[in-house]
């Protein structure tokens, strides 16, 4: 059988033991509905709410009734986006967000401008930063909200919330942060970065699936996004799905505790991987920003090849890697993410995101780095862009 | 979303490579899209005895040149000009749809292919009429 290296933990990851000793009873046992008020559903609402302390707790919420849950980080995203442009619509009905944001908050920008706000989309310099100075340029009197994303899901770059967030506060702009990257990878604390609204999820943190929140902090206003029911305040009916909501407090608390001691060690995979692929493999080039990075995740164009077929000859070794490129989706051009950071389009439809995971070894690396220089000479061996003239 | 076919052409194409003394070649597509196909013919009186194929892109163009190249091996040169991308897609049994593009440029391969040889059979001949005409 084929050696498995799962390489993609910034698409999902898997569910820890911890976390799944939390989920499994509220299946069976704990099974209540958390609205209603006999012992079954008190039980069930008692699971919710530790849940809610949880994660009030790994983000420094002021008060657990600020996380709404919801199913995930599109979810939230969408929700914050639209909510609240809409809940201050009569003030204005300007929205700044940036280039390189995930398609959650991009596709629901675009859908508030379909119905007739204007949205600016802030360019990024070459490591997927965004400029302060071009934030403020684009302040206007009508602008509500801005959406600006923690860390960036292809490249890992992490931007300078908390400056962004003054900046908005100053002009009187409610702020909101996609950081469903961020958890657990950064220290994200609700108050001293002074964020109003954030989207998180459960799925990336060895939560399971089917779970995220939008952290909405108190005064802040929003449409309710689901009408039938007075959960989550009445924001957002629907009976919860409390062993996955179970599972996500748990994670998100496992997040937090485990942060530093993970980031130590994705730092020394991170290093130990980059050093072998630079050893064994030229013309390549490791997009995102040099310092101000998570460590597990590593964004790398190879020259002269393509990253699909890059993926599809590590898949066939049981190395699993995502492509930064749209390739896969029936948009043919490269990702808005490295087109946003000034790569170019051949240099970027090479690209290949690592998303390292805790519980990696170096053998593992090893492996995956023999594969990957096997299927990069494979390539290159068929490939009609020659290296003339490259550095 | 691959079938195993187009999976098993793209970890083997037979045909994969460039070729010396080839007499006709086709490059077509562009980096921005993703696919940059090159397809080297050797033609001897107008017969393709031999293709193969060099290409920048994904697992659906890699396996669709090399099924051209499978394809037109042996033909006469008007016979290659008849093939299509349907019968790549075909042989292939399968494509997502968003990559049917892909046999499409490995027709357009061929034909690019084939005219670069035409273009370099008149350009032999004007030297030669031109050589004729100086004796």
């Amino acid at each position: 059988m084929t050696r498995k290296v799962y390489l993609d933990n910034a698409a999902t990851t898997p569910v820890s033991s911890e976390v799944l000793n939390e989920m499994l009873p509220c299946f069976n046992l704990l099974y209540g509905n958390s609205s209603s008020i006999h012992s079954f559903g008190r039980e069930a609402a008692a699971i919710v709410d530790r849940a809610r302390d949880r994660i009030a707790a790994a983000i420094n919420a002021k008060n657990a009734n600020e996380i709404y849950f919801t199913s995930g980080g599109s979810e939230a995203d969408n929700w914050a986006v639209k909510g609240i442009a809409h809940a201050y619509a009569n003030k204005g009905k300007h929205i700044i967000t940036s280039k390189i944001e995930h398609s959650a908050v991009l596709e629901a920008c675009h859908a508030l401008e379909n119905e007739g706000f204007e949205v600016t989309y802030l360019p990024v310099d070459k490591y997927g930063l965004v400029s302060i100075a071009e934030l403020m340029h684009a302040i206007r009197k009508d602008t509500t909200l801005i959406s600006i994303m923690a860390v960036n899901n292809e490249v890992g770059t992490i931007q300078n919330i908390k400056t962004i967030a003054k900046t908005a506060h100053e002009n009187g702009i409610i702020f909101h942060t996609d950081a469903v990257q961020a958890l657990g990878a950064v220290k994200l604390d609700v108050q001293d970065m002074e964020i109003d609204a954030m989207s998180i999820s459960s799925h990336k943190i060895y939560g399971p699936k089917g779970a995220g929140a939008l952290y909405l902090k108190n005064g802040i206003r929003i449409d309710s996004l689901i009408s039938g029911g007075n959960q989550e305040r009445g924001k957002r009916g629907g009976t919860l799905n409390v062993p996955a909501i179970a599972g996500f407090g748990k994670a998100a608390e496992i997040a937090v505790r485990d942060l530093v001691i993970n980031q130590q060690k994705l730092r020394s995979i991170r290093e130990y991987f980059l050093s072998k692929v630079k050893e064994n493999i030229e013309y390549i080039h490791v997009n995102g920003h040099p310092q101000q990075k998570i460590q597990g995740t590593v964004s790398i164009s190879f020259e002269m090849i393509e990253g699909e077929s890059i993926l599809m000859l590590l898949d066939l070794e049981g190395v699993a890697v995502s492509t930064s490129s749209a390739c896969t989706s029936n948009i043919l051009q490269p990702s808005h993410v490295l087109r946003a950071m000034g790569i170019e389009d051949e240099i970027a439809q090479g690209t290949i995101r690592f998303s390292f995971g805790k519980n990696i070894s170096k053998a593992d690396v090893d492996y995956a780095v023999e594969v990957l220089t096997n299927a990069v000479k494979k390539l290159r061996a068929i490939s009609p862009i020659t290296k003339a003239g490259r550095r | 979303m691959y079938n195993k076919k187009v999976l098993s052409i793209f970890e083997n194409p037979k045909n994969a490579g460039g070729m010396k003394g080839a007499n006709g070649i086709g490059k077509v597509g562009n980096a921005a899209c993703g696919d940059i196909m090159k397809i080297y013919l050797l033609i001897e009186d107008g017969i393709i005895k031999d293709a193969k194929f060099k290409t920048f892109g994904c697992c659906a163009a890699i396996a669709s040149t090399d099924v051209a190249c499978d394809l037109i091996k042996g033909m006469k040169i008007e016979d290659a000009l008849k093939v299509t991308n349907k019968q790549v897609f075909e042989i292939l049994g399968d494509l997502p749809p968003h990559k049917i593009h892909c046999s499409v440029l490995a027709e357009e391969a061929i034909k690019a292919a084939v005219d670069d040889y035409y273009k370099r059979l008149e350009k032999e001949k004007k030297a030669s009429d031109k050589k004729a005409e100086e004796e």
